[in-house]
């Protein structure tokens, strides 16, 4: 469907993760962008912060809604896409290039598995996706 | 808005050519509405650019009719309804005995002793047993909110779209004014108002008209380059003029002077429901009121948000949003007097965190309705 790219991991919080070797760069899936609307604000870690699995690491605010946004892995935050403070639409626009929010330097690598895959998240929002 | 889960949304005519054209529907008074189409930022800057098309069929209408009607009126509303000539709208309130808000609206006179009022949806059944108990006097009430389908027609474009529609000349039709046509065909009232701050219309047909009528504007409208707009543009939309929004920024505990409105409450006109209160409020000087502020931190405000002022909770944001067309993070909130002038520093409560905002002069957009 080309809406979800097979080399992500994926949350059932629906954000997503490149894995890079030890690091993972993350940000919301096409779904939660649409289901959203459009994006005006999102509030990021700094460069520096710990972060942990499926903890909240920073909020993304639609017209409509306030939405948290949760780690995929846990890590240090090592990039910040500093760009969507001043263009939040990118998320909408580009969910998985120009509307990435983090890359984590990945503390625990094995908590990958608790992902799922492409396959799986489909079958996750076949069903709802909550 | 306090429904019960269980009970059934109601829907507007135009239901299923909403879910159809692919709106995202929601919950909403009750109402099931279509909150957005295409993204509420694209909408409500094609509104002030251009012109979109609005269901907003929900709305109530009461119809008043008899000799005594007028006298009702003036006894269950604020403004002075004696002031309407025939063909003329006005703005007013109903209140409760103490001064508390029971809605918003809009009053027609259609005729010398024919009026209509219409409603917020979320208060259609609440505002009819209001009406009924308190406007009884040689007058027959009529709830035509059923039967009634309302499209609104808002824009810079609007005034040429409907013109070329209309079998009469809406050029001739004032702001606040009202006039019977034809629209695409349809019998319709059309008005020379809405929620906006946009030139525009409100056009009340029956309600087996109202898709015929949806599908002719969408359609002659294309050149205008037209959109259907949802509710949420709808909300940034009226909240860039600073609009009131019932449920948000004036319900049963709010004055009407502390909301601002004291420009529609008319002391002058003699006794009515919830004026006592009303006057001391205004004699006295509110303790609060309702300001535009705008954020000056990074931070979006939102309904029921704390305001502060050195850590002690001063007042609440009833309305807040990005505003699509003045690109600033807006909102509306109650403070102390001592705290309202513009320029003043207050702070709004986002997720635990105090963040900077002041009080600016509003609307944040200037309306661009037609003053005539």
């Amino acid at each position: 469907m080309g809406n979800y790219p097979a080399d992500l991991k994926y949350t059932k919080e629906h954000e997503w993760a490149r894995v890079e070797g030890n690091r993972a760069r993350v940000g919301i899936t096409f779904y939660a962008q649409e289901q959203l609307g459009d994006v005006v604000f999102v509030e990021l870690p700094k460069v520096g912060a710990k972060v942990s699995q499926m903890k909240p690491f920073g909020v993304v605010e639609s017209v409509k809604a306030v939405s948290d946004l949760f780690a995929p892995l846990s890590g240090e935050v090592v990039e910040v896409n500093a760009e969507l403070l001043k263009k939040p639409e990118l998320i909408n626009q580009d969910p998985y290039g120009k509307g990435w929010m983090v890359v984590i330097q990945v503390s625990s690598p094995q908590e990958v598995n608790a992902l799922f895959t492409v396959k799986q998240y489909e079958e996750f929002l076949a069903k709802g996706g909550h | 808005m306090s429904q019960p889960s269980d009970a059934p949304l109601k829907r507007t005519p135009l239901y299923a050519v909403h879910v159809k054209a692919g709106a995202k529907m929601v919950p909403f008074g009750g109402w099931e509405m279509p909150v957005q189409y295409a993204g509420i930022i694209e909408e409500h800057r094609t509104v002030r650019r251009a012109v979109g098309v609005f269901d907003v069929s929900h709305m109530g209408e009461f119809e008043i009719e008899g000799p005594g009607a007028l006298a009702v009126l003036q006894r269950i509303t604020t403004n002075d309804a004696s002031a309407l000539a025939v063909g003329q709208v006005q703005y007013s309130l109903l209140c409760y005995p103490d001064g508390g808000i029971v809605d918003d609206l809009t009053l027609y006179r259609l005729a010398d002793n024919r009026f209509m009022m219409t409603v917020n949806a979320a208060n259609i059944d609440k505002d009819w047993a209001w009406v009924t108990s308190q406007g009884q006097g040689d007058c027959r009430w009529e709830n035509r909110s059923n039967e009634t389908g309302l499209l609104a027609v808002q824009g810079p474009r609007a005034e040429a779209l409907v013109g070329r529609l209309a079998d009469v000349d809406v050029t001739a039709i004032g702001y606040y004014r009202v006039q019977r046509g034809r629209v695409a065909g349809v019998p319709a009232v059309i008005s020379r108002t809405g929620y906006t701050g946009e030139d525009g219309f409100e056009l009340y047909v029956a309600a087996a008209d109202t898709e015929r009528l949806w599908h002719a504007l969408l359609d002659g409208g294309k050149g205008d380059g037209i959109v259907p707009v949802g509710l949420g543009a709808r909300d940034t939309l009226r909240l860039e003029v600073k609009y009131a929004l019932y449920g948000n920024d004036i319900d049963q505990t709010t004055n009407p002077i502390e909301a601002g409105l004291g420009w529609v409450v008319k002391l002058a006109k003699g006794e009515f429901v919830g004026r006592p209160p009303i006057e001391r409020v205004k004699a006295e000087g509110p303790r609060r009121k309702l300001v535009g502020f705008e954020m000056v931190d990074r931070a979006v405000a939102r309904h029921g948000y704390r305001i502060v002022k050195a850590g002690a909770e001063i007042g609440t944001v009833t309305s807040g949003s990005y505003g699509p067309q003045v690109d600033r993070y807006i909102g509306v909130g109650y403070v102390p007097t001592a705290h309202s002038k513009v320029g003043d520093e207050i702070e709004v409560e986002v997720r635990g965190k105090p963040q900077r905002a002041k009080v600016v002069q509003t609307p944040f957009y200037p309306p661009k309705v037609k003053k005539h």
